[in-house]
C-alpha cells in the first residue's frame, strides 16, 4: 500500500479500507476468527458453546440526523453485526469518548436513544466506559460498542458459504441512511422526507433463519452499500453474483437525490437493512418471513449466485432491464458528489 | 459534462430562486438562467441552477414517435423479438 | 429500480426514457442496421461516458460498432499546471478552497486537492458555486476561492455566481477558472488523421446552452453527422440508431435527439451571462495541447474576482506522469485497457492520470464497469 498517512477514503467501506484492514490489521492480528472475514468473530467457549462478538465505533457527523442519532446507530449497528452470525444477541458494552464542552442535554438524548434501541432489540447494556478529551480533539461524541451472543449449535453462517444457484435477497429499500445523512451536510444540503433507516434487525434475521434453515449468510450493507457487501460475499465464496437492477428497491426520493449528486444508490450506506443469501428452494420462504418481520416490509429477491466462468475473477454484476450487464465494483475511497 | 436532472418547481421566492423537487429530494435552485420559468414547470437542474425549462410537449412527442417506430420493428427486423431478454 | 410508494406522480413521465422494452427494441434496431459493418461513434461528454458504462451498452452493441470516449471530461482535460495552481493557492494561510467533488482526487504534478485536505488545508466540497458564495458570506475571515472547471453547461452558472459576488461586493471571494469550450475539441478530433470517427454523440446539456449552430461545421467541413443526445438509456440508444442510419445512408446532419431539453437556439440568457463575464482565449488541454479560442478567462472588468490575478503564487514546475497515455485515450486513439499502465500502475485507487481518477473519465468508467 503506497499511502503514508491515513486518508478519509480508508474509512469509507470500499477498496481502500479493505487494503488498510488486510495490510495493517490482519497482517498483525491474523486470528483464525478474523481471517473468516465476517462481521462478527465466532469463537469457542470451552464447555459452553460458541459465542459471537462484534464491535463498532460511531463517529458520524452530524450526531443527530433525520430519523435517528448516533446513539441509535451505535446500538443497532452492533446488534446487527452480531446477529449476522446467527447468534441470539444478548449483551452490549459501550464506551464514550466525549469532547469537552459537549452539551449534556444532547448526550442525554443520545443515551435515551440507545436505551430505546436496546429495549427494542431485546439486549442489555451491561458495561461501559467514559473518557473526556479536550475541546477540538473529538467531534462532539464518539461511541464504541461491542456485543456478544450465543451461536446455536449447527449454525455456521459465513460470507464464504455462497454457492452457484443460491438466491440473493435484501430486506428493504436501499440508500435511505446515506442520503438522510447527506441531506444535512454543509455544501450539499437538500430537503427530503427520507429518514435514516437505522434499526435492529436481529428479530428479522431470526425469522428468516427459521424459514430458511440453510441460509448461507447475512450482512448489513453499511459503508460502501450493497456493492461492498456483495463483493465481500463474491470474493469470500469465489463466485459471481448477479443482481437485477429493476428488482432492487430504492425509494424515488433516494433515486432523485442520487441522480442530482451523481451517486450510485447501490454504493450508499444503509443502517437498517440486511442482505441475505439463501438456497434457491428456501428463497420464497425467506422472503415471506422477512416481509412479515419488523423493518422487512419491502424485502425483495434481487439476484442470484452464479458459477465463475473459467479464468474470471470473483465479481458482482448488474443486469439492466434491457439485458445489458455491467460490473458493480466496490467503492474506491469516499463517494464524492459530482457535477459532470 | 454535465450532470443535470429534471426537477419540478414547487415554490418560488422573490429573489429569483425556487425550490425544485427531484422525485422528492428538494433543493433551492437559482432561476437566473431561466427568468421565464414558472411555478409548476419542469427544469433541468445543474450545480444549483435551472439551465432550461423542459418542454413537456416535446417529451411526450419524442416518446410517442419512438413507440410508433417501435411497431415497425417486427416488420423491419424479423427475429428482433428474439433479442428481448 | 423498482419504485416504492413515493410522492405524487410527475406530469412528465420521465420513466418512459428508461423503458426497458423500448430500450431492447432500439438495441435490436441498431444491431439490424449495423450488421457486419465497422462504425466508430464518439461521445464527448463525461456524463455520457458514465451513462454508457452504467447502462452496460457495450455488452449489447454489435461487434463492429465501437463507442469511443473523447475529451468530454472537463476534469480530465484540465492541464496539470491549472491543478498545480489551485493546490498552490490552497496552501496559502487563510484560504478556503471550495470545489466540485469531481476535482478532489485529480492528480496534479505532485499532489491533489484531496491530498492537500488530508494534509490539513481547508478544502471543501460544494454542489453549487453558490454554496461557495455562502461560505464566503458566513466566514468573512476566510479568503474563499472557488475552483471552476467545466464546459458550456456549467459556465453560465459560474458567470451568474461571479455577478452575484460582484453585486454583493464580496471582498473575500474569487474564482480560479479553467473552463473550456466544446467545439474546438470536436474539431481537433475530426481533424486528427490518427482517429477515424464516423459520427458524434453530441453532449445534451452543453447543447442546452449552445443550441445546434456550433456543430454545423462537422457536417459542412468534415461530412460528419452528430446527434444531440440526452442521458437516459432510450435517449442514447435512439441517438446511436439515428447516427448509424445517417452514416449508412451517407446523409450527415446535426440532429436534435434531445428535444425536451434542447432548443435549436439553446439558452440565449445563459450565453449572454457567459459573454458578460468571460472572454475567449487559447487554452492548454491535456491530450490535445494548445487549442486556440478554446478556453475562457474572466474579463478585466471583473479581475478582482479572478483568483489567478489576486493570488501571486509560485506554481511548481509541471510534471507529466511517466507513461501516462491519457492524451491518446482522450483522443480516442487507444482504448483505456490498451494503455500499459491500465489496471497495474494506474487504478482507481492509485490513479496516475486524470482519466482514471475522474469519476467520469474514460479509464475510470472502463475500470469500474468493465464495459
Amino acid at each position: 500500500m503506497a499511502d503514508n498517512t491515513v486518508l478519509l477514503g480508508h474509512g469509507s467501506g470500499g477498496q481502500m479500507m479493505k487494503r488498510l484492514i488486510d495490510e495493517v490489521f490482519l497482517e498483525a492480528f491474523g486470528s483464525p476468527e478474523l481471517l473468516e472475514g465476517n462481521d462478527a468473530g465466532v469463537g469457542e467457549l470451552p464447555g459452553t458453546g460458541r459465542i459471537a462478538m462484534s464491535c463498532d465505533s460511531f463517529v458520524v457527523t452530524p450526531p443527530f440526523f433525520p430519523g435517528g442519532d448516533i446513539g441509535r446507530l451505535a446500538v443497532c449497528g452492533t446488534v446487527n453485526d452480531v446477529a449476522t452470525s446467527g447468534a441470539r444477541v444478548r449483551y452490549l458494552s459501550c464506551g464514550f469518548i466525549l469532547e469537552e464542552g459537549y452539551p449534556l442535554d444532547d448526550l442525554r438524548t443520545i443515551v435515551r436513544s440507545m436505551a430505546d434501541a436496546a429495549r427494542e432489540a431485546g439486549v442489555r447494556i451491561v458495561t461501559g466506559d467514559t473518557k473526556v478529551v479536550g475541546r477540538g480533539s473529538a467531534d462532539g461524541v464518539y461511541i464504541s460498542t461491542a456485543g456478544v451472543g450465543e451461536v446455536p449449535c449447527g449454525v455456521n453462517l459465513s460470507g464464504a458459504n455462497c454457492r452457484p444457484g443460491d438466491v440473493v435477497l435484501v430486506s428493504g429499500t436501499l440508500g435511505d441512511h446515506g442520503i438522510a445523512v447527506m441531506s444535512t451536510r454543509e455544501g450539499l444540503a437538500f430537503a427530503t422526507d427520507i429518514q435514516s433507516d437505522a434499526a435492529p434487525l436481529n428479530h428479522l434475521i431470526a425469522a428468516a433463519m427459521d424459514a430458511a434453515p440453510h441460509a448461507r449468510c447475512f450482512r448489513d450493507p453499511t459503508r460502501g452499500g450493497l456493492a461492498s457487501t456483495l463483493n465481500e460475499f463474491a470474493d469470500a465464496s469465489g463466485v459471481a453474483i448477479e443482481v437485477d437492477e429493476d428488482a432492487i428497491p430504492v425509494r424515488p426520493e433516494v433515486r432523485g437525490a442520487c441522480e442530482m449528486l451523481g451517486y450510485d444508490p447501490l454504493q450508499v450506506a444503509n443502517e437498517g437493512k440486511m442482505v441475505a443469501v439463501v438456497p434457491a428452494e428456501e428463497a420464497q420462504a425467506a422472503l415471506e418471513a422477512m416481509r412479515g418481520a419488523p423493518y422487512g416490509e419491502n424485502a425483495a429477491i434481487i439476484g442470484r449466485v452464479l458459477e465463475l466462468d473459467p479464468g474470471r475473477e470473483a465479481h458482482v454484476r448488474v443486469r439492466t432491464g434491457w439485458g445489458a450487464t455491467r460490473i458493480l465494483d466496490m467503492l474506491v475511497g469516499e463517494q464524492l458528489p459530482r457535477i459532470c | 459534462m454535465c450532470l443535470a436532472v429534471p426537477g419540478k418547481i414547487v415554490s418560488m421566492t422573490q429573489d429569483g430562486s425556487a425550490v425544485a423537487d427531484m422525485l422528492g429530494a428538494r433543493r433551492e435552485v437559482s432561476l437566473r438562467l431561466v427568468p421565464d420559468a414558472a411555478l409548476g414547470d419542469y427544469v433541468l437542474v445543474h450545480a444549483g441552477f435551472a439551465i432550461q425549462v423542459i418542454d413537456p410537449q416535446e417529451a411526450a412527442e419524442t416518446i410517442a414517435l419512438m413507440r410508433e417506430l417501435d411497431e415497425l420493428v417486427e416488420e423491419e427486423l424479423p427475429g428482433a423479438a428474439g433479442d428481448r431478454a | 429500480m423498482s419504485a416504492v410508494s413515493g410522492p405524487q406522480a410527475a406530469a412528465i413521465d420521465f420513466s418512459a426514457f428508461r423503458d426497458p422494452g423500448l430500450a431492447r427494441d432500439l438495441i435490436a434496431r441498431i444491431r439490424g442496421a449495423v450488421g457486419n459493418r465497422s462504425i466508430n461513434l464518439m461521445e464527448v461528454c463525461g456524463t455520457h461516458t458514465m451513462s454508457i458504462g452504467r447502462f452496460g451498452f457495450r455488452s449489447v452493441m454489435p461487434a463492429g460498432l465501437r463507442l469511443l470516449s473523447g475529451p468530454g471530461c472537463p476534469v480530465c482535460v484540465t492541464a496539470n499546471r491549472d491543478i498545480d495552481r489551485a493546490i498552490a493557492i490552497a496552501r496559502i494561510e487563510g484560504v478556503t478552497i471550495a470545489t466540485f467533488g469531481d476535482m478532489m482526487r485529480v492528480p496534479g504534478s505532485t499532489s491533489s486537492l484531496a491530498a492537500e485536505k488530508a494534509a490539513g488545508r481547508d478544502v471543501r466540497i460544494v454542489y453549487s458555486p453558490l454554496d461557495a458564495l455562502r461560505i464566503a458570506e458566513d466566514e468573512p475571515g476566510r479568503q474563499v476561492v472557488f475552483v471552476s472547471v467545466g464546459f458550456e453547461t456549467t459556465t453560465p452558472a459560474i458567470a451568474a455566481c461571479l455577478l452575484d459576488a460582484a453585486e454583493r461586493n464580496l471582498a473575500n471571494f474569487s474564482m480560479l477558472c479553467a473552463n473550456k469550450l466544446t467545439p474546438p475539441a470536436l474539431r481537433a478530433i475530426a481533424d486528427d488523421p490518427q482517429t477515424r470517427i464516423d459520427g458524434f454523440i453530441l453532449p445534451g446539456h452543453v447543447s442546452t446552452i449552445t443550441g445546434l449552430a456550433p456543430y454545423r461545421f462537422l457536417v459542412d467541413e468534415f461530412g460528419l453527422p452528430g446527434a444531440v443526445t440526452g442521458f437516459e438509456p432510450v435517449d442514447i440508444l435512439a441517438s446511436i440508431e439515428l447516427l448509424v442510419r445517417m452514416i449508412i445512408d451517407g446523409t450527415p446532419d446535426i440532429v436534435n435527439a434531445y428535444r425536451r431539453g434542447v432548443n435549436a437556439d439553446g439558452n440565449p440568457t445563459a450565453r449572454a451571462l457567459t459573454e458578460q463575464v468571460f472572454e475567449t482565449v487559447g487554452a492548454t488541454w491535456r491530450g490535445l495541447g494548445e487549442l486556440c479560442a478554446s478556453g475562457l478567462r474572466i474579463r478585466e472588468e471583473y479581475a478582482c474576482y479572478d483568483a489567478q490575478r489576486r493570488f501571486d503564487v509560485h506554481v511548481e514546475p509541471t510534471q507529466e506522469p511517466r507513461g501516462c497515455r491519457c492524451g491518446d485515450v482522450l483522443r480516442g486513439r487507444i482504448a483505456p485497457d490498451t494503455c500499459p499502465l491500465f489496471g497495474h500502475a494506474c487504478t482507481p485507487e492509485h490513479p496516475v492520470g486524470p482519466c482514471m481518477v475522474s469519476s467520469e473519465g474514460s479509464c475510470a468508467a472502463y475500470h469500474r464497469y468493465r464495459v
